[in-house]
């Protein structure tokens, strides 16, 4: 309720509001100061003297003390790992008494979505979506959100945006969290006190003032990549009026490989945007292009298009239809899992491989494989080649800069450039070595030429390489008692590493709390729209660089307006502008594609160095679902299982079985939660370039033997209640010149002889020779499309207890699901988007560990050609040191024949006249007999009160079509039922039958490759009868005869003939 | 004489043995006697037949009790399944009858012994807190190793000599009137 | 004849081990029984027993509290197994009531004279254990405030409970057994608490057993419908208890997890819970007749038939053992053949073959007469078999939900301290129960025993 009060007060745009104070009556009385008391000494002043009384509080160490308070919540007890949330609401009235600052603080003049009386064409209770996008590295993905009376409560694709098409990925899905993460940054802070923006702007200006003389001498920005023509035009301002002053970027989890690899192969940074729509067969060179990086939600979209099996397509068309994919990865990663070929290969011996192609190619150079390698490298080479214009070779994000010139001088070779790829201009303003920036920018700390360091975004102290040492140069030196910066402004959303050691810390507002706007991947320039105004004293990177520069205090709206209307000199700016608004982005302002001449040949490179054989390679990855650590703190990403390795809450060092096997690396299964929650793993000192982590070891079949991946994010010492001393920090063995890459002897991998327990959704990922996951190759679907459904014993009908019994028609719409298992690439875009959709809670890594998570859509992970075993999942198979990968989302299965229904004992759960398997919450008395009962486990149940009813924020956050279960009930997938009663209020109103797609659940909503279909199944025309009919569909565990809505469509891979004989 | 019949409620005659107190019965029966009761620690063979006990309603009501609960719990369930809130469930029929004869054979029980429980009390005329043989002192021998007659002053052919001579001739232990108050 | 060989003349066997010991009158059984409530005084080791049991049933009550407040996630349960402790522990005590109505009812109407002795207690041991059974099926739920959903009552919604639930047949099977036992005991103690009511000398004592006697005399008219009414109960009582263990059953049989969906439930349920009565019994009647010099009433006779039961009883269990395990395989079901393979060798299986040995291989020393006439023996052998029993409702509820269709989902099950303490406290509870009623209420029907003596005079003469 305050947290409500709160956000109207900063919706409500007329002063009147500003001061108006929480009806709470303060009382004052000794001893630490409460909220109460605060609130009273803020009452005992007039509204004028409001923010110069603040000041004083402000001064007061008691009320620092309450304000710096790291929040004391309860240990995780044995039983209960639910969150004390009493000291948060302190914080939340906390926030209330600041509120009273907006009477000095800005105050937006434009007008967004909140309204005082009710605007027209708003109806309460109808949820309005607006286009923006979500900036993420060198991409901005599109976005439509969702907003309830001016909550942003849902994220989902713009279909008009050519980065996401309508699709979303995990990180997109949960930046809504971000948004409302009680732990964020609220004020502005100097050394940790709260300051007025307006005493900010000030100090700006005086330092500004101060650097005239020295034409900004010793004045540096430093950013990640910025693909913002505003906010760079900004810095760009500040650098013509301060000359001396520099700019420098470092991005941690994006590599230099593709700049530097464009600079080495055409002379120029150049951006590659690539088609894979248009390639028939597809060699990744470690990229995980269908999974992150720059479009890669569009190129997964494109990749999936390809997937498509028509059963009733002539046999030859079925193959020019289905593209080819091959892998050479070190990891298993969401692209290599979908490959028809993988090869494991160590990350340095991927470098190898693209010198042997392009030597194989005829480019001159050589590169040693081992002879599997070797002939695997022939059959891909001659497939490349047969399809000459046709084929598309893609290099990883992390590989050096030669693996990028060979990628791009092989695609030119085989003629593919301009026709399943082509060139822009860089999509990043101002292209620079990251790393080069950002030792240029220690060694002149070091030098002490720097005096303000300005840091925007990034969290360089967490994120830096160690060798750096970057947190020494903010720190006060006790010796010399001196700083190496005289003053460091640091500008983020959470209080973070880098903020403890900066002198001001301005809190950054969220991406849907401010105007900008941002280029996608193809150079699309697309306009960033808030949807809130910031809940909290929160300013942007542009007004903070505006305090730097000639005129402070500009909007970031009126900059962005200027910046278009420069973009376009017609007088008339209106049209276009809302035009943009009402898209998300700028007509036609994709990059055009140019032309680059090669000036690289594979012959002129200098031998190759790669790891030797006798040592372990470690290798550095952004982690799946914290990505560099900046969304450590979000509760869904860390609750998300992560795509292949399916652990949350922490990562682990991933190491291949035969490696652990030599390395005696074991785990074991814990008794409570068992394969589904609890697996102990040794713990293991890793000993790395003079340093040390700790980290807990976990097995992935199918990683390159002697590879040990240490995936990045986590380890956060200063990330909020969710993210901190989550997992362990690789960041402090990688140094700048391991930056992707390191090696040592094993003997650098010690044993402590600790195990660690990690929480692991599914550990079990053999399928014991049952049919659960269909699959097959193209061969064999040609000879026999119905391959799918030989083998499974569909019980005939008339073996029933009721024969005769008429069965129920549902006759009306008969709703129901197809998922096509040869798309889905496990991308988890559809388990957030599900989670954020029908308010599903987040229940901890003790919880998870007890088999308790909540997630109504669970991607199962299989491996194939393993032996059976008695359930042994942990005993070493060969065939997992490269299993093939699948993918399984199972959501309810929502059976017409529901064995949870007929044993409930009090009809909580029943059938819908459209077939529908619902749950009545309040009917529920949680006997946890229907999910016995389940054969697909897909049921969840609140064992303890899982959901969090204080958090004011995340009460803004639900989606309030959907009720918020307590302890006690059961719960599950109910195919957005929410949305389809929407759909239907809708048709009754227009008396029109609903039509197909009208209905879009979460989960189809968010998916990448258009795997997760729904619709009305009695609607011959429909997409899913269409897919259903087709011969590949089958039920899971269809002898069962539960007859379940939800069926697969079987995956069937493209294996070349010549690989396969093998 | 009238005056005091009205005042007592019978005489009692207590015996050491069950024979002997069957012995008795038939004797007082023989006599023509037939507001005769006789009262034992425990249930004696052969007396209900000495004191011409016929077939008794409690297997009836018994009978009754099972048949409400069965015929009433079958229908009561398919009206609640198919007429009063009709679900889809499971796809199962509103009326799955196999499923509801479990619960049906349960209330047949439930019936059967409530009524056969009840029904027996009821014609015992139990509870009954106090009634005129208690007044006897030594009738609280009849509920641990002492068998009692007792020919009631109600029966048409009662008179006190007669009966105490009638008593006297089956070797009673004790005679004892009992007062009817 | 040499010991350890069983006499076989019948009348010999009568001769040395009767039911009842020789020169019994109506007054000294009823005074020797009567005297253990009344006269007797209670001993300092009534007290001491009873205070323990009482404070395991006080921790009962606290483990029940604190479950109350956070909610079912304070046991060992998760998804995929969504039934732990409370569903084992429910099957178990309602298993070990069966023994006493079995006693009482089928073994009167068989005309057994030796279950004289030993029904009032066993049918005691019937209430006692419905009662710590009925326990858990309303707490194991996840809001148990509201779990009078499961009652047919008119409720605002006009909804009424699904029916084709096997959980809503236990409600019926369960209720309608208790209350039927209750009605049992009930009536069996009619008599004797006259009997009470009369020889008790503390006016309070009076006044109470005289309500509860309702003011039976022992009319021959009454007596006359009582024994009908009784021989009714008897019969009515004897497919209710096969009943209840079947509806029990139904709760797996009716479901599809493997291991759980077979048609040998019911009979085998029936059997167990009859063979874990009698244990049961047995681990009640070896104390009670030592420390109340009972001796005389239950009889060397009494156990020997006992072990018998249980004997022929756990031979009926592993039928069913086998045959669930031959099913399995001859169905040819992966899933069922699969099941089997992880109860030999899967992660549980030391479970597994610890239930063998307590419910099969022991047992089978029941065959001696030496032993079945080793009292001590007795006394271990009903504890194991007691264990063995709670095993089987263990691997069946617990393991059979660990590994069933999906192997993603797959999970594994270890209780709680919280489940701990409520077993042990129901424990505490059933033992508390029996000191109360060993203390207020003669343990052995003296109506019964008075018939006994006259019979056994009879035989004399």
């Amino acid at each position: 309720m305050d947290g409500m009060r709160e956000r109207e007060q900063h919706e409500y745009l007329d002063e009147r509001h500003e001061h108006d104070e929480p009806a709470v009556e303060a009382k004052l009385h000794q001893g630490p100061m409460d909220l109460a008391a605060v609130r009273a000494k803020l009452q005992s002043k007039t509204d004028k003297q409001y923010w110069r009384t603040l000041e004083e509080l402000a001064g007061d160490p008691e009320f620092e003390e309450l304000l710096h308070r790291e929040f004391p919540r309860q240990a995780p007890s044995e039983w209960d790992d639910s969150v004390d949330r009493r000291d948060f609401l302190k914080l939340m009235a906390a926030s209330l008494a600041f509120a009273g600052l907006s009477g000095c603080g800005r105050t937006p003049e434009q007008y967004v979505v909140p309204y005082v009386k009710q605007p027209d064409g708003m109806t309460l209770g109808k949820p309005q979506f607006y286009a923006t996008v979500m900036p993420f590295g060198a991409d901005a993905i599109g976005l439509l959100v969702e907003s309830h009376e001016g909550r942003p409560t849902k994220i989902e694709g713009n279909p008009d945006h050519p980065s996401s098409l309508g699709a979303t990925n995990a990180f997109a899905q949960a930046s809504v969290l971000n948004l409302y993460d009680p732990d964020r940054a609220r004020t502005v802070t100097k050394f940790g006190e709260i300051q007025t923006w307006s005493s900010f702007v000030e100090s700006a200006q005086a330092i500004a003032a101060a650097m005239k003389g020295s034409n900004g001498e010793g004045f540096r920005i430093l950013t990640g990549i910025i693909t913002s023509p505003t906010l760079a035009e900004q810095i760009q301002s500040l650098l013509t009026l301060f000359p001396k002053a520099k700019w420098h970027q470092w991005e941690p989890a994006v590599g230099d490989g593709a700049r530097e690899g464009a600079k080495l192969a055409f002379g120029s940074y150049l951006n590659t945007v690539y088609r894979p729509e248009k390639a028939d067969v597809i060699l990744s060179l470690d990229s995980d292009f269908l999974g992150s990086g720059p479009g890669h939600i569009r190129y997964a979209r494109e990749f999936s298009r390809r997937r498509n099996l028509d059963q009733f397509a002539m046999a030859d068309r079925i193959s020019s239809e289905m593209s080819r994919l091959y892998v050479v990865e070190p990891t298993p990663s969401v692209t290599g899992a979908t490959a028809d070929h993988r090869l494991p290969l160590r990350a340095s011996e991927v470098e190898l491989f693209a010198r042997a192609l392009a030597a194989k190619l005829g480019l001159g150079g050589s590169g040693a494989l081992s002879p599997a390698a070797e002939k695997w490298l022939d059959a891909v080479a001659k497939d490349l080649q047969k399809h000459k214009g046709a084929s598309l070779v893609v290099a990883g994000e992390h590989q050096p800069a030669e693996v990028h010139a060979l990628a791009h001088a092989i695609n030119a070779a085989l003629a593919n450039v301009g026709a399943t790829l082509y060139y822009t201009q860089p999509v990043e303003e101002r292209p620079v070595n990251h790393l080069e920036s950002l030792r240029e920018l220690c060694a002149d700390i070091d030098a002490g030429k720097v005096e303000t360091l300005l840091i925007l975004g990034v969290n360089p102290v967490y994120t830096a390489p160690y060798d750096f040492h970057f947190a020494s140069k903010l720190r006060f030196d006790e010796k010399s008692k001196s700083k190496k910066v005289r003053t460091v402004i640091h500008v983020s959303s959470h209080f973070d590493e880098t903020s403890e050691l900066s002198d001001w810390h301005v809190a950054e507002s969220h991406y849907l709390e401010t105007w900008g706007d941002a280029r996608a991947f193809d150079g699309t320039l697309s306009v960033i729209q808030p949807l809130i105004a910031p809940l909290y004293h929160t300013h942007s990177a542009r007004e903070v660089l505006a305090a730097f520069g000639d005129k402070p205090g500009v909007s970031d709206y009126d900059v962005l307006r200027e910046h278009l209307k420069a973009g376009n000199p017609s007088a008339e700016l209106e049209k276009p502008w809302r035009k943009t608004l009402n898209d998300g982005l700028v007509a036609g302002s994709a990059f055009a594609p140019v032309n680059a001449a090669l000036k690289f040949s594979a012959a002129s490179l200098p031998a190759a160095k790669s790891t030797p054989a006798d040592e372990i390679e470690f290798i550095f990855r952004p982690d799946p679902c914290v990505y560099d650590g900046r969304f450590a703190n979000n509760g869904w990403l860390q609750e998300l299982p992560k795509p292949v390795t399916k652990l949350t809450w922490d990562n682990a060092a991933l190491i291949s079985p035969k490696t652990a096997e030599k390395l005696e690396l074991a785990h074991s299964v814990a008794w409570r939660g068992g394969e589904h929650g609890k697996v102990y793993s040794n713990v293991i000192d890793i000993l790395l370039s003079n340093s040390k982590v700790t980290a807990a070891a976990w097995r992935v079949p199918g990683q390159a033997d002697g590879v040990v991946v240490l995936p990045l994010g986590y380890g956060r010492k200063k990330a909020g209640y969710t993210g901190t001393n989550k997992g362990f920090n690789a960041y402090a063995v990688r140094t700048s010149d391991t930056l992707w890459t390191a090696s040592a002897s094993s003997s650098a991998i010690k044993k402590t002889g600790e195990d660690y327990p990690l929480a692991c959704t599914q550990y079990h990922f053999n399928m014991e020779g049952r049919q659960i996951l269909a699959t097959g190759t193209l061969e064999q679907y040609r000879k026999n499309p119905n391959f799918a459904n030989e083998h499974a014993e569909l019980p005939p009908k008339e073996l029933s207890l009721y024969k005769g019994e008429a069965e129920f028609p549902y006759d009306r719409d008969k709703w129901a699901m197809a998922i096509d298992l040869n798309k889905c690439n496990g991308c988890n875009a559809c388990v957030v988007a599900c989670q954020s959709e029908n308010n599903i809670p987040v229940v901890g890594k003790d919880q998870v560990m007890r088999g308790r998570e909540m997630h109504w859509i669970r991607i199962d992970r299989y491996y194939e050609k393993l032996k059976p075993t008695v359930g042994d999942a942990a005993a070493y198979d060969e065939a997992l040191d490269n299993p093939p990968t699948f993918f399984q989302p199972v959501p309810c299965q929502q059976c017409e024949n529901a064995p949870c229904e007929q044993v409930c004992p009090v009809g909580a759960t029943a059938h819908s006249a459209e077939g529908l398997n619902d749950m009545t919450y309040n009917r529920c008395i949680g006997t946890r007999y229907c999910s016995n009962n389940c054969p697909y486990k897909v049921r969840r149940f609140n064992f303890l009160r899982f959901q969090d009813w204080e958090t004011p924020q995340l009460k803004l956050l639900r989606n309030p079509e959907v009720t918020v279960r307590s302890r006690g009930v059961m719960e599950k997938c109910t195919y957005c039922v929410q949305r389809i009663n929407n759909a239907r209020i809708e048709s009754e109103k227009a008396n029109a039958p609903i039509q197909d797609g009208a209905i879009v659940t979460a989960c189809e909503q968010a998916c990448p490759t258009e795997a997760i279909v729904f619709g009305n199944a009695n609607d011959k025309n429909s997409r899913v009868a269409k897919l259903k009919a087709q011969q590949r569909n089958y039920s899971l565990l269809g002898e069962l005869n539960a007859r379940p809505r939800t069926t697969y469509l079987a995956a069937v891979r493209n294996p070349n003939p010549e690989l396969e004989s093998a | 004489m009238h005056l005091q019949r009205s005042h007592i409620y019978g005489v009692m005659g207590e015996f050491g043995e069950p024979e002997e107190l069957i012995h008795a019965v038939e004797k007082i029966r023989a006599a023509g006697y037939r507001r005769v009761n006789a009262y034992s620690p425990f249930p004696v063979e052969g007396l209900s037949e000495a004191m011409g006990l016929k077939r008794n309603m409690v297997p009836f009501i018994c009978l009754l009790g099972g048949l409400a609960g069965g015929v009433g719990g079958f229908f009561f369930q398919y009206w609640a399944a198919a007429i009063a809130y009709p679900m889809n469930v499971g796809g199962r029929p509103l009326n799955s009858w196999p499923a509801f004869i479990p619960v049906t054979f349960e209330l047949t029980i439930l019936g059967a012994s409530l009524a056969a429980v009840f029904g027996m009390l009821a014609l015992n005329k139990l509870p009954q807190p106090h009634h005129p043989v208690f007044n006897v002192h030594r009738f609280t021998h009849a509920s641990s190793d002492r068998f009692f007659v007792c020919i009631e002053a109600k029966d048409p052919k009662f008179h006190l000599e007669e009966v105490a001579r009638l008593l006297q001739n089956v070797h009673v232990h004790h005679i004892t009137e009992v007062s009817d108050d | 004849m040499s010991a350890g060989q069983p006499p076989f003349d019948s009348r010999e066997i009568r001769r040395l081990s009767p039911v009842i010991g020789p020169g019994h009158t109506y007054g000294s059984v009823t005074d020797k029984i009567s005297a253990i409530v009344l006269t007797r005084p209670t001993s300092l080791g009534w007290y001491i027993g009873f205070l323990i049991a009482f404070s395991l049933m006080g921790m009962m009550t606290v483990a029940i509290g604190w479950l109350v407040i956070k909610g079912v996630g304070i046991w060992g349960i998760n998804i995929p197994i969504g039934w732990g402790f409370a569903i084992v522990n429910f099957v178990w005590w309602i298993g070990i009531g069966h023994a006493g109505t079995l006693i009482s009812a089928i073994l009167f109407l068989l005309n057994q004279k030796w279950r004289t002795s030993i029904n009032r207690f066993a049918e005691a041991m019937t209430l006692f254990a419905v009662a710590c059974a009925g326990i858990f099926p309303l707490i194991h739920t996840g809001r148990p405030w509201m779990a009078f959903y499961m009652f047919p009552y008119p409720s605002t919604m006009g909804l009424w409970p699904q029916f084709r639930s096997p959980l809503i047949w236990d409600v019926f099977a369960v209720s309608t057994y208790g209350t039927v036992s209750l009605m049992f005991w009930f009536v069996g103690l009619i008599p004797d608490l006259a009997t009470l009511r009369d020889r008790s000398v503390q006016r309070p004592m009076k006044i109470i057993y005289g309500m509860l006697s309702m003011g039976w005399r022992g009319s021959a008219r009454h007596w006359h419908r009582y024994q009908s009414a009784y021989l009714l109960l008897a019969g009515l009582a004897t497919p209710l208890v096969l009943s209840v263990h079947t509806v029990v059953s139904f709760d797996f049989a009716i479901a599809i997890v493997p291991g759980w969906h077979t048609t040998i439930f019911p009979p085998y349920f029936v059997a167990g819970a009859i063979y874990s009565g009698f244990a049961m019994v047995l681990t009640i009647a070896i104390p009670l007749r030592k420390v109340y010099g009972l001796e005389d009433f239950i009889t060397m006779r009494h156990l020997d038939n006992m072990a018998k039961v249980m004997l022929a009883t756990g031979l009926i269990v592993a039928y069913g053992y086998f045959f669930e395990f031959f099913l399995s395989l001859y169905s040819g079901n992966k899933f069922d053949v699969f099941l089997v393979q992880q109860r030999l060798h899967g992660p549980y299986a030391p479970f597994y073959y610890a239930l063998i040995l307590c419910n099969i291989l022991l047992p089978q020393i029941l065959w001696s007469y030496k032993m079945r006439h080793n009292v001590t023996f007795l006394f271990i052998m009903s504890i194991v078999v007691n264990i063995g029993m709670w095993l089987e409702r263990f691997v069946i509820v617990v393991i059979s939900l660990t590994r069933d269709f999906v192997p993603s989902a797959w999970g594994r099950y270890s209780p709680t301290v919280w489940d701990w303490a409520t077993f042990i406290g129901t424990i505490g509870m059933f033992v508390t129960l029996l000191f109360l009623f060993v203390r207020v209420l003669p343990a052995i029907s003296i109506a019964e025993m008075r018939e006994l003596v006259a019979e056994t005079s009879e035989d004399e003469k």
